[in-house]
């Protein structure tokens, strides 16, 4: 399943919620009848951009859920090993994160984000920082990856044919506030998708889509972007901690923001 | 696989340049520079005694110094005094950075730890350590405590910020990927925040390493039998022999150059290779 919509619709926060690393102001999420409360382990989630540590090789990263859930090292290895080999990067288990490119580091993690055996894998457009090129071939393996773990995928994109070509029901949703305005079904199977033999009903797909993606665009009402604009404003004022350098002792600065 | 053969030849490229900093060439070339800038440091020495005509004891020749600080060495007349001065070095340098891990751990996770803490912790490392060793001696006696307290005293600010900083600059990102697999708080700690905190940590470290030193030395000065400060009072006084004033000023230089490298290599050792 894909969610597409433009910025700001709330596509990530959606995922966050799903993922239990934002609690819902109103409403439940629920995964097959139970409700997920806090970081949920049938949950495997993808970044943006990869977040690996990077003090740790790439089987130091997928290795680190199972050791934040305490497995023993034997099966540690194990698993890590089949994760690898799932991803394609059995004999780069040793490379630092700085030694792979950017298309190795999103695999890395996302070997890790399946480490734990998740039901619900999340992808958080996770192939926006790849090259066109790169990011072509990872739809395909991800495809096959859906195949071989029998994993439900949520992914959000921005692209229509990527939704098209992914998913079989794609979910488009407005921008604030972020409403669902259509859920299309992909009515094509794997293999009339790759081979683009029916071209037509390829189209009339992304026609519905942007159909409904029609009028959301990315651009905010003047309003918004006052309120925006002053947001930021205030930002500037403070984000000492952000980037890293203490507000040390100092009598001078803003008050509170905890 | 491009993918797969770019990056190998990019690995293969890291290797060469990490490898060329420890070709023998790289090495030898590094060592005559480091060699050359002590004969020039030497020479002009030298040529200061010998234009200026200074008496032995304002400015001793440098060979005069290098023949005392040998007899020093082998006659034992320093042994005993370095050793009590590394004694409490290592000592007050151990306690301090402890306390100022703790420290600045509570300092990055408590806003009102800040604020309550910070102007104590800015006053006691801006009054000069030089005025309170008089004090601190008067408390904790002319024994080994004094000293260890005033090294610690002048190393817990220096990591304690350095950790502070350190955790407080972790990518929140980093953090909330951690949070997506349930890490706990004390699992974020050792597993994220502290590694990710290490590369300044180790920062603070350096230079609290060096400051423990001087605490060290001030401390001797205040009151003491033993130590490299306090031989340096008595070549100045009842001895008065400047080329040993010289030769324990030459040890404390080599100890703080010694300590420093020696943080460095832990540094290399724990914080590793990262890109």
């Amino acid at each position: 399943m894909a969610l597409i919509g433009p910025n700001g619709c709330g596509k990530s926060t959606l995922l966050r919620l799903v993922a239990g690393l934002l609690r819902p102001e109103a409403g439940v999420v629920e995964l097959d009848g139970v409700p997920v409360s806090g970081p949920d382990p049938r949950v495997g989630f993808v970044f943006q951009e990869p977040r690996l540590l990077p003090w740790r090789d790439a089987a130091g990263n997928v290795a680190y859920p199972l050791e934040l859930a305490g497995w023993s090292r034997p099966r540690r290895e194990d698993q890590v090993r089949d994760l690898l080999s799932l991803v394609g990067l059995r004999e780069f288990a040793g490379a630092r994160p700085h030694e792979l490119s950017g298309g190795m580091r999103q695999r890395v993690s996302i070997a890790r984000a399946l480490a734990l055996g998740p039901s619900v894998l999340l992808l958080d457009e996770p192939f926006s920082a790849l090259d066109s090129l790169t990011r072509e071939r990872f739809n395909s393996e991800l495809v096959n990856l859906w195949d071989r773990t029998a994993t439900t995928i949520l992914l959000v994109t921005h692209s229509i044919s990527e939704a098209i070509f992914l998913a079989d029901r794609v979910v488009v949703l407005s921008p604030r506030p972020g409403r669902v305005v259509a859920e299309v079904p992909v009515e094509l199977d794997r293999i009339e998708r790759e081979s683009n033999i029916d071209m037509l009903a390829l189209g009339r797909t992304a026609a519905r889509i942007r159909r409904h993606l029609a009028g959301a665009t990315d651009d905010p009402s003047p309003a918004e972007l006052s309120a925006e604009l002053s947001r930021r404003e205030r930002a500037r004022q403070i984000p000492i901690e952000e980037l890293g350098v203490p507000a040390w002792f100092d009598p001078f600065g803003p008050e509170d923001r905890s | 696989m491009t993918d797969a053969r770019s990056v190998a030849e990019a690995r293969a490229q890291g290797r060469a340049t990490r490898a060329g900093h420890h070709t023998r060439v790289g090495r030898w070339r590094r060592t005559v520079d480091v060699t050359l800038a002590a004969v020039v440091f030497v020479a002009l020495w030298k040529l200061l005694v010998v234009v200026g005509g200074y008496p032995v004891f304002i400015l001793p020749a440098p060979e005069i110094v290098a023949g005392r600080f040998v007899s020093a060495w082998t006659d034992g007349t320093l042994e005993p005094h370095a050793a009590q001065t590394l004694l409490e070095v290592a000592l007050g340098f151990t306690v301090g950075a402890s306390l100022a891990l703790v420290a600045g751990y509570a300092l990055a996770r408590s806003r009102l730890m800040e604020r309550v803490l910070s102007p104590y912790l800015v006053a006691a490392q801006a009054t000069p350590i030089l005025a309170l060793a008089p004090l601190l001696a008067l408390w904790f006696g002319s024994g080994l405590l004094s000293k260890v307290v005033i090294c610690a005293l002048i190393v817990f600010f220096p990591v304690a910020v350095a950790t502070m900083v350190g955790l407080r600059s972790v990518d929140r990102r980093l953090v909330e990927m951690a949070r997506s697999f349930r890490a706990t708080r004390w699992q974020l700690l050792w597993t994220l925040e502290l590694p990710a905190a290490l590369p300044g940590i180790m920062g603070g470290m350096r230079v609290g390493v060096t400051l423990a030193v001087v605490g060290a030395i001030i401390g001797e000065w205040a009151g003491g039998e033993r130590g490299l400060g306090v031989l340096i009072n008595l070549a100045r006084g009842s001895l008065f022999d400047i080329p040993l004033l010289f030769a324990t000023l030459l040890t404390i230089a080599l100890l703080g150059i010694a300590l420093y490298l020696l943080v460095v290599l832990v540094e290399r050792r724990i914080v590793g290779v990262r890109g």
